[in-house]
């Protein structure tokens, strides 16, 4: 497996993404500087992580959705490639255009960092495969702004096309419906707030993590 | 945000006797900086002085006292005098870690106070070569009461949070006290540890004559001037109007200051490196200078500037945050240039050093700055201030205290207190997980803060520590304790404690008084550290923390670092498992005077504290740490605040499991309460081999009680349901922030 994890500057948790890719499927990873306007070839996945890409001043992910590597990123989406965006990378991917909603300020208006239960809603997208019979997932979250929005049409057809893949179990942020993350409508596109890049070996409290990579590597083996 | 830029300019001192006093010198300092330049400096010269002979800078009335620290020892790489201190972790890796106040700024404007302490920390680790690793905070809070105290604590927070959440380097613990001593003068003492290997640090020593000086961050504006200054003085009504005395931090500019400089290291282009911390520019430049005994000259014109028309002396002092200085090695210019450029930062070079010993300014075409730098770093004043052996108070006997009239209200009552409360409203705002390498942090239940070295099978282990009632009662020992509280806190998890950073907290050295609290507490401390072998490898002093004359509580904080080989044997006190039988180590001879208990529960703050005695904590800590890596103890619990019942408590509570215990010998409140020092709770399958292991090793051990239920309780005592517990250690402080409860009431 071939995955590329995009290095804004602000970005935090590009080394995390990278280790947690290398030691859960054996990829090799790329790590591919904001200002790049073309991937690496044959990829399976492109990571957009944590962190704060331009600082986000402005609303998160706004300057980051319109940097130059952002058109390979949506190119990529759309020949196939499973493209996702953790916690900043999900803000990114929503101010971009690519998931539809958006991520507001938390409920309580303060940064959450917690370990969160999730309810694995749809457990049959590239990105989740692996978890099969698995209901539940531990992971952790870390944001200001995590709560995700969208209006009433949308999450109804969010949910009524198995496109809300987590859900928290007690929501720590106000999110819609508990929404914790979705996929787009061709299910290449996954945002996610919680973190499986900090939730992948057991010395981190949680192995759940590893099924959401491991679930892209099925996909590329499957494809392969 | 909240703006704290200043839009006008800041005029520098008038020339002469008045500048000085208006710059914080004292007359006297005066008179020796016009003899050592056998003439009058001018207004940059004497703002030059101002800040470089400010207690902030130049410890000059602690540096005498300081010298009885022990600062060697077989793991110190680099001991007090450089940015942080380096200790070695074997296979080629070291730990680079400092602590370091921004109490004043903090009490002003507290989120950017809070936020610039961290950056500022950071830049002291990161200068030397190390990627931070870590963060933890040190907090002192007023009075609940007080109606500035919920502000102060949301804003604290929020900075520490906003800054270190956004640079992507966790904060992993801390610890949060509060205290009507600390109503007009909060502190906030950051640490910072990071990691660099052994062949790779980086110095500030100027390493020649004729080199390129290189600035790069953010640019120069006019925020923060006087900052050494102000943190040199003490707190009035006034103070809060010197708000244009606080900097203003940009996280994301230091996330691109870490990886440019990392980078710029990694390349080989810097020959020495120094961040521009407090007095900015001014302390940057001549300390690389002075260290290397060379000579600078600086083309202000050339600095990178964020308001228009600022003077030399603005851009001297200006306390701007995320700014670097460093000396290029020969001909590596452009490479440096590259590294800015492609990380966004501004950056000139700025000037050259010299082989005059003497910093020159030039602006706008003039000399506005010809000093030898001699008297800027070595001149300054040291003194050798009168001071007063501190009052001891009483010691108290077990005996003469009363027992509560309810066992159960007086434990719920401390895990409720402020000082006891759980303090997941703090933590939960702090990333605490980026970096993908935190074992142990605030919320899993740890005596301290456990990182692994990334990619090795060792983990760095990390605790702040200090009982500033203890300090006030007895500054020699509450210095010792303080040092010990930490060395325990390494032993709990089985990490084998390696060396300290201080944060000594004050009040006017220019009292007899609290001069003498000062020197009796670095007494206790270096004490503890040479008999624990526990070496200071850096610090930082911060004076003057009085507000209309009122001292805080002294409070030198103990950052301590210790080293797990093998991350998976650490012990915790989360995981205590029913059926497991609870071992106490160490003496109870019910040592109350000072403690929790008498402060609030019985209203009183009189006493003796516990003392300490090194011998026997030495050998407590070594037996714990022994059965951690030898014999799998994984349960694990100091002793400290509260005593023995709440941490039996505090055990319970984290695993989720109910307790039987039986008091020690002696009057049951001071076994349950008492604060007796170098003790742990252990908890274990079999007994028998801990028992012996003990005996052997000479340290006191008995069974106290086995795990088991949903309740906590005491034979012939009380019981109490382990919710009912957890609704009153969970409960204050979100209700506290909320407004829902005014903590007066209670204590």
């Amino acid at each position: 497996m071939r995955a590329a994890v995009i290095v804004f500057p602000g970005s935090n948790c590009d080394r995390d993404c990278k280790v947690a890719l290398e030691r859960t499927t054996g990829a090799h990873v790329d790590m591919v500087w904001h200002q790049e306007t073309a991937l690496p070839d044959r990829l399976d996945l492109v990571v957009l992580p944590g962190g704060f890409a331009y600082g986000d001043y402005l609303r998160c992910g706004a300057m980051a959705a319109v940097s130059p590597v952002m058109d390979a990123v949506r190119a990529a989406a759309g020949r196939g490639v499973a493209v996702a965006g953790i916690c900043n990378g999900f803000q990114v991917l929503c101010e971009a255009g690519m998931l539809p909603g958006a991520l507001l300020r938390n409920r309580d208006l303060k940064y959450v960092c917690k370990r969160v239960e999730l309810d694995v809603v749809n457990a049959q997208t590239r990105f989740t495969a692996a978890f099969a019979g698995q209901r539940t997932a531990w992971m952790t979250v870390g944001h200001q702004e995590g709560n995700y929005f969208a209006d009433s049409e949308t999450l109804d057809r969010l949910e009524g096309e198995g496109r809300v893949v987590f859900r928290y179990r007690e929501n720590p942020n106000g999110s819609a419906r508990d929404i914790a993350g979705i996929v787009d409508e061709t299910g290449n596109v996954l945002g996610l707030m919680p973190h499986p890049d900090r939730a992948f070996e057991s010395d981190l409290g949680s192995v759940d993590g590893a099924m959401v990579f491991q679930s892209v590597l099925q996909s590329a083996l499957e494809a392969a | 945000m909240t703006s704290t830029s200043v839009t006008g300019p800041v005029t520098g001192p008038v020339p002469g006797l008045a500048g000085a006093l208006q710059s914080g010198l004292k007359a006297e300092e005066y008179a020796l900086i016009v003899k050592r330049l056998n003439r009058e400096p001018n207004a940059v010269e004497l703002g030059l002085f101002s800040v470089m002979w400010s207690e902030h800078c130049s410890y000059k009335s602690s540096r005498r006292h300081l010298r009885r620290f022990p600062t060697t020892g077989e793991v110190v790489i680099q001991g007090p005098g450089e940015n942080a201190g380096v200790v070695d972790l074997g296979d080629g890796q070291a730990c680079v870690f400092k602590m370091e106040s921004h109490n004043h700024p903090s009490f002003i404007e507290p989120y950017q106070g809070a936020a610039t302490g961290v950056g500022g920390i950071m830049r002291d680790v990161f200068t030397m070569g190390a990627r931070p690793i870590a963060l933890l905070n040190a907090l002192r809070f007023g009075d609940p009461a007080d109606p500035r105290t919920r502000r102060l604590v949301s804003g604290v927070v929020s900075g520490i949070g906003g800054y270190g959440n956004c640079v992507g380097v966790p904060t992993v613990g801390g610890e949060v006290n509060f205290h009507r001593g600390y109503n007009g003068n909060i502190l906030v003492n950051a640490m910072c540890v990071g990691l660099a290997e052994t062949d790779k640090i980086f110095y500030s020593a100027a390493p020649g004559p004729h080199l390129p000086v290189v600035y790069f961050g953010s640019k120069t504006g006019r925020d923060g001037i006087h900052g050494a200054t102000m943190a040199s003085a003490e707190f009035d009504a006034e103070s809060e109007a010197k708000r244009p005395t606080v900097q203003v931090g940009d996280p994301f500019a230091e996330k691109l200051l870490i990886e440019a400089t990392l980078e710029l290291m990694a390349s080989g282009a810097v020959a020495a490196i120094q961040d521009m911390g407090a007095a900015g520019l001014t302390s940057s430049s001549v300390e690389m200078a002075g260290k290397g005994g060379v000579g600078l000259e600086l083309d202000l014109d050339r600095v990178p500037q964020r308001e228009a028309g600022m003077s030399a002396y603005e851009m001297m002092l200006s306390e701007s945050q995320e700014r670097m200085l460093a000396i290029l090695s020969p001909g590596r210019e452009a490479d440096a240039e590259a590294i800015f450029a492609r990380w966004g930062l501004d950056a000139a070079v700025i000037g050259t050093t010299t082989e005059t010993g003497r910093i020159v300014l030039r602006h706008r075409g003039e000399v506005v700055c010809d000093l030898p730098l001699a008297p800027l770093t070595d001149d300054a004043p040291l003194y050798d201030r009168p001071h007063t052996a501190p009052a001891k108070a009483p010691r108290l006997k077990a005996a003469d205290i009363p027992a509560p009239e309810d066992w159960a209200q007086a434990l719920i009552r401390l895990l409720g207190s402020p000082d006891l409360a759980s303090r997941r409203w703090i933590w939960e705002q702090y990333d605490r997980h980026v970096m993908a390498d935190s074992l142990e942090e605030s919320d899993t239940g740890a005596d301290a803060a456990v990182v692994r070295v990334h990619g090795a099978r060792k983990a760095v282990a990390m605790t702040c520590d200090c009982t500033p009632r203890y300090v006030a009662a007895d500054p020699l020992e509450g210095g010792k304790q303080a040092v010990a509280e930490a060395w325990r806190n390494l032993c709990a998890v089985g990490a084998r404690p390696l060396a300290i950073t201080d944060n000594l907290n004050f009040g006017n050295p220019e009292k007899p008084h609290i001069m003498g609290q000062i020197v009796a507490a670095i007494e206790g401390m270096s004490q503890a550290c040479r008999a624990l072998d526990f070496p200071v490898v850096s610090g930082n002093v911060s004076l003057y923390n009085e507000t209309d004359g009122e001292a805080i509580p002294p409070t030198p904080v103990v950052g301590g670092v210790g080293l797990l080989a093998e991350a998976s044997r650490r012990a915790v006190y989360s995981n205590l498992k029913a059926g497991q039988t609870l071992i106490l180590v160490g003496e109870t001879h019910g040592e109350l005077g000072a403690s929790l208990y008498l402060r609030d529960v019985l209203g009183r703050e009189d006493g003796a504290p516990p003392p300490v005695d090194l011998e026997r904590e030495r050998a407590a800590g070594e037996l714990v740490r022994a059965l951690i890596a030898d014999d799998g103890v994984r349960t694990v619990h100091d002793l400290s605040d509260g005593g023995l019942i709440v941490a039996v408590a505090e055990m319970a509570l984290a695993s989720g499991v109910g307790v039987k215990a039986q008091a020690p010998a002696g009057p049951p409140v001071g076994a349950l309460f008492g604060e007796d020092q170098g003790r742990y709770l252990i908890a274990v399958d079999q007994a028998a081999p801990v028992l012996a292991r003990a005996a052997a090793a000479g340290v006191a051990a008995a069974i106290i009680g086995r795990a088991g239920g949903e309740t906590l309780a005491v034979e012939g005592l009380f019981s109490v349901s382990l919710a009912c517990l957890r609704d009153a250690h969970e409960g204050w402080l979100p209700a506290f922030m909320a407004g829902s409860v005014n903590a007066s009431a209670e204590t």
